[in-house]
């Protein structure tokens, strides 16, 4: 299902934690939203999932206005909405297979239906043999798969998932990426990814927003994002993945100039082009490739020196071969 | 012997009916208080403010009375209701009542340190109050609320005990009329000894039902 949001402006005392954020996340895809630790993702997350009504602003599921809902309505919306956490939030109370159970519960699915779907949703998270395993004798990445099964149980048209990954360590935050693309295909959901980890954005997501200080500063694919970064936050959150091993560094200089090769550009031999086009020279200091889902995106640090003519020609001779370039300041 | 004997078991049965019933009237009128003062606090799913603080400076105010005075005051009220302020039924009315803020406080305490991160989940999965109430709060909190009953009750033990001044007999009144007025040393030790075995009983019985409940989580 289709989510907008429309001016979305919520305030806690004299924090202004969500500002003015509007935003179109279309169906059947999953939509990244990454921002640093109080930069209003979760609060932006519990107004989408109807947790809290905004301030300001409007929430639209499939072009239906679910913000300003009665009680029951609301109810009944958010029986249509999958919801996964950091800490899991399993009911410690309840088996495995009662937690998956709960939600069919609470809107009165008949016990044998519930029985059945519990074996398939359980199935589904590769757990069939834990139903009736406490919650505590599971490991964190089979807690996940549980909030998973849980959450997709009534089969709902949304996941929204804040920060699911972020207590995993690094594998089986993979395996439950993986899961979760894998889900998002099989049942054609919506799926939200709130994060700070831009691994997690490129590992799993085709749509990104980046939020910063309550408001949206930057969105779009992810492999448009990852090429041409257009704020300072989104570029240190790249850096920040590029970091793990991904970046070859000849020196510990760095050059005034930063190249993101997209499309199909790794395979011309752009550096070479140059320097028989142009009279100048180059100096690379660092160079790496990013794996996206469906394409590789490569970075390149370099000095470029000739006349100020010639650098402004190649840029624009870059620019016009998909090659981004950005100049450090000063 | 024997007389100590018939004694003895008169009033552990009198102790056990006074502690029996006012357990349960306490935990019938204290429990429901206690999810109220939980679901209506600041941070619970239906915050109430105003109703909350009036509640619980009810539930203060009763639970500031030395037992033996409530006791006292709320003889018209045990009288109104039985129609008599004496004898074993009538103090089950002034230690349920001594009982039920305590309960109360236990409760919500217990309500309190259920995970709010579970809760919210259960509320985005489209939960009525009422579910969270019944399927994820109370069941969660289930192993603390049931070692602060076991603590309920053997206060109750040690309050039956006051409640003999009401003619309410019990091993309370017991040791004291025989053993201490009478100097009947025999009889105030078994009645001790009796209490000493009731109180060890309910505490082993009370954590053992709360370890059982854990070790299925």
């Amino acid at each position: 299902m289709q989510i907008k949001l429309e001016n979305l402006k919520k305030t806690y005392d004299t924090i202004t934690a969500v500002n003015n954020v509007s935003l179109d996340i279309p169906e059947n895809t999953i939509f990244g939203i990454i921002g640093k630790s109080g930069a209003g993702k979760s609060s932006l997350v519990r107004l989408m999932s109807l947790l809290e009504t905004p301030d300001q602003g409007a929430v639209f599921y499939g072009g239906r206005r679910v913000d300003n809902l009665p009680k029951d309505e609301l109810i009944a919306c958010r029986r249509k909405i999958g919801m996964i956490f950091q800490n899991f939030n399993l009911f410690s109370s309840r088996t495995a297979g009662k937690n998956v159970a709960y939600p069919l519960e609470i809107c009165g699915t008949p016990k044998a239906q519930i029985k059945e779907r519990v074996t398939e949703m359980l199935k589904l998270v590769g757990l069939e043999d834990r139903e009736n395993a406490p919650i505590s004798t599971l490991s964190g990445g089979q807690k996940q798969r549980v909030a998973i099964a849980r959450a997709l149980a009534t089969q709902p048209d949304i996941l929204y998932c804040d920060e699911a990954t972020s207590a995993l360590d690094p594998n089986t935050t993979q395996s439950i990426l993986a899961l979760i693309k894998d889900i998002q295909k099989k049942m054609n959901l919506t799926v939200v990814m709130i994060t700070h980890q831009m691994e997690v954005v490129r590992d799993a997501c085709e749509y990104v927003a980046v939020l910063e200080e309550g408001q949206l500063v930057e969105q779009g694919l992810v492999k448009e994002i990852f090429a041409n970064p257009q704020t300072q936050t989104t570029r240190d959150f790249i850096k920040n993945v590029l970091n793990d091993k991904e970046m070859v560094k000849w020196s510990d200089q760095t050059g005034r100039f930063h190249l993101h090769f997209t499309g199909n550009t790794p395979d011309k031999p752009i550096m070479s082009m140059i320097a028989n086009k142009f009279d100048v020279k180059f100096n690379i200091f660092a160079a790496g490739i990013s794996h996206l889902p469906d394409e590789d995106v490569g970075y390149m640090n370099v000095d470029i020196t000739g006349s100020d003519e010639e650098i402004s020609k190649v840029i624009e001779w870059l620019e016009a071969n998909s090659v981004h370039v950005r100049k450090e300041e000063g | 012997m024997e007389q100590i004997l018939i004694l003895v078991s008169v009033s552990t049965l009198q102790t056990l009916l006074m502690v029996f019933f006012s357990t349960l009237f306490a935990i019938i009128i204290g429990f429901p208080l206690g999810v109220l003062l939980n679901t209506t606090n600041q941070y619970g799913i239906t915050p109430k403010p105003v109703f909350n603080s009036v509640l619980s400076r009810i539930i203060d105010v009763l639970r500031s009375f030395p037992f033996v005075i409530l006791m006292i005051v709320l003889l018209p009220f045990t009288r109104l209701m039985l129609g008599t302020a004496l004898g074993t039924t009538a103090t089950i009315i002034p230690l349920s009542i001594a009982a039920a803020p305590f309960v109360a406080r236990i409760t919500e305490t217990a309500l309190n340190e259920v995970d709010p991160g579970i809760v919210q989940a259960a509320r985005a999965m489209g939960s009525t109050n009422w579910q969270i109430i019944h399927k994820v709060l109370v069941p969660e909190a289930m192993p603390s609320v049931v070692s602060g009953i076991t603590l309920t009750i053997i206060n109750l033990i040690s309050y039956s005990a006051m409640a003999g001044t009401l003619g309410g007999g019990g091993l309370g009144d017991l040791a004291i009329r025989y053993g201490y007025q009478r100097f009947r040393t025999g009889v105030m030790t078994a009645a001790v000894i009796v209490i000493i075995i009731m109180v060890a009983a309910i505490q082993f019985a009370g954590t053992r039902l709360t370890n059982k409940m854990l070790s299925k989580r």
